[in-house]
């Protein structure tokens, strides 16, 4: 039990689910794109999109996508600051599946053309997220702990290729899970560490044969 | 576990031989593999976040809803102005919550303790208490770690979500945080603590989470007056050498027993309680369109 979940967190307000998370998933999406987004498109789903005004969830997940912390005091001015920033972004609301009732699909785009990233992302309560889709496969992280996401071609040899590169680092691993797309072909590993992931082991797993991408992600 | 139950918290305290925060502190700190003096720093943290949200109020501004803003100010100036029945030491514990509740309302920095929408009930009692009393900030920050000590039971045992169990887990849970506070800085008992949180809960079990429109604005910014006013009381009662006659643990259980009775109307839904009355259901109407 963490006391300073009990006093804290430290946040913007009003609500930790539609205030705090929501700006934990925009932060977590834009890691996750690893550069900063010009164009986003967020679709709120459930209760983000019936209470989600009023609550600042708009405002939130748009500073989460510039970069802001939760306790970051220019939340409520977001908007101003995405315009600043270079981020043309459009709300709309969408009606998700076996979705989560505090949950938003962001699309974002690293250049004003190019092809779009899809993340799903759940406020699970007191300021918690999980991301459960990413690029149209299924899975669940929280991204409190430094986490690696690896996208190949579904193939066994991928996953020893990869937990080699990671353990010649004496990288220890907290999690591994693989998640394959529904129409084959593809697969993500998600995988949580108890060290920062650093750019050179992302570099590595790159160059390795049927890695379509990797991205590391730190709280 | 120390903070599996009260009983547990209070003899680890004693076995240990050291004051009650302090075993808090250490436990909480050997649990999440820190450094106790960083544990404090960030504490400390959490108290001077509360002072600068208490004073970021702006009496101007209004809630994106428009139903939440300036009814601190009111307060405050009554309390100031003499007026007030009670004196003047309440009228300001009455301000600083409606102040830090409408705060939040209008997304500015706060400390949410337990929750966001509780937020004002520490901090309310907590800041005019130092002020009247000349008490240290590193008693304050003691004060903390009490109130801290006491939710994780409450969080544990039970619940500090308005969702899963009504607002006795948020307000309910802040105002039996905040009277353990009040406690300790008056020099109470560690007993006289556990059953400062048994007289609080007890006082606002079953109370129903039902926030206009889904807005954690009416009815928590005030409830975080009636919180604060609760703490007080049942600080006052057992600082008297008032027992509860039901130990603080099966309180804490017998509010997670109402939490799971109560109907999904009263679990934050927006549909039952307040929200459910005719002003109420109009309102949501015309914000949401
Ligand atoms: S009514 Fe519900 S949202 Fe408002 S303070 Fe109480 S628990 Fe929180």
């Amino acid at each position: 039990m963490d006391i300073f979940e009990i006093i804290g967190p430290i946040m913007v307000g009003p609500s930790s689910s539609h205030t705090a998370g929501a700006v934990r998933i925009g932060l977590v999406a834009r890691k996750l794109l690893a550069r900063p987004p010009v164009r986003a498109e967020l679709l709120l789903h459930g209760s983000f999109a019936a209470t989600g005004r009023g609550h600042g969830t708009d405002r939130a997940l748009v500073a989460g996508l510039l970069g802001f912390e939760p306790d970051d005091t220019r939340i409520p001015d977001s908007f101003v600051y995405a315009k600043e920033a270079g981020l043309d972004f459009r709300f709309d609301t969408v009606e998700l599946r076996d979705a989560h009732p505090n949950s938003v699909l962001l699309r974002l785009w690293a250049e004003p053309d190019g092809k779009p990233m899809e993340v799903v992302g759940a406020s699970i309560g007191g300021g918690r997220i999980e991301i459960r889709e990413f690029n149209g496969i299924k899975l669940r992280f929280s991204a409190e702990a430094p986490t690696l996401i690896v996208k190949n071609r579904d193939n066994p040899g991928s996953v020893a290729d990869v937990s080699y590169l990671i353990s010649r680092r004496s990288i220890n691993i907290a999690t591994f899970q693989v998640n394959r797309s529904s129409r084959g072909g593809e697969a993500v590993m998600v995988i949580e560490c108890d060290t920062p992931i650093r750019q050179e082991l992302i570099t590595a797993i790159r160059s390795m044969p049927d890695i379509v991408d990797a991205v590391g992600i730190n709280p | 576990m120390i903070f599996a139950s009260v009983t547990n918290l209070l003899s680890a305290a004693e076995k240990s031989g050291l004051p009650l925060w302090e075993c808090i502190l250490r436990h909480s700190a050997e649990e999440s593999g820190i450094d106790p003096a960083a544990s404090r720093a960030r504490m400390r943290k959490c108290l001077d976040a509360m002072r600068e949200a208490d004073a970021s109020y702006d009496p101007q501004q209004r809630s994106r809803s428009t139903l939440v803003g300036g009814q601190a100010e009111k307060m405050r100036l009554q309390a100031e102005a003499g007026r007030s029945i009670s004196g003047e030491f309440i009228g300001r514990i009455l301000a600083g919550a409606l102040r830090m509740g409408e705060c939040n309302a209008c997304m500015h920095r706060i400390v949410a303790a337990p929750t966001a929408g509780a937020c004002g009930v520490l901090p309310a009692v907590l800041l005019p208490y130092a002020e009247k009393y000349g008490t240290s900030d590193e008693e304050l920050v003691n004060a903390l770690y009490i109130a801290s000590g006491f939710g994780c039971v409450i969080a544990q045992r039970a619940s500090i979500s308005g969702a899963e169990a009504g607002c006795q887990a948020e307000i309910g849970s802040a105002s039996a945080m905040a009277a353990a506070a009040l406690v300790y800085l008056h020099g109470g008992t560690p007993e006289q603590m556990a059953n400062a949180v048994a007289i609080a809960l007890k006082n606002l079990m079953g109370l129903a989470c039902d926030p206009v429109a889904g807005l954690v604005e009416v009815p928590c910014v005030k409830r975080n007056a009636i919180g604060a006013m609760n703490a007080l009381t049942a600080a006052e009662l057992a600082l008297a050498g008032i027992s509860s006659a039901i130990p603080a643990d099966e309180v804490i259980d017998a509010m997670r027993q109402v939490g799971l009775s109560l109907p999904g109307a009263l679990r934050e839904t927006g549909k039952g309680g307040i929200a459910a009355a005719p002003t109420a259901m109009r309102f949501a109407a015309s914000f949401f369109g």
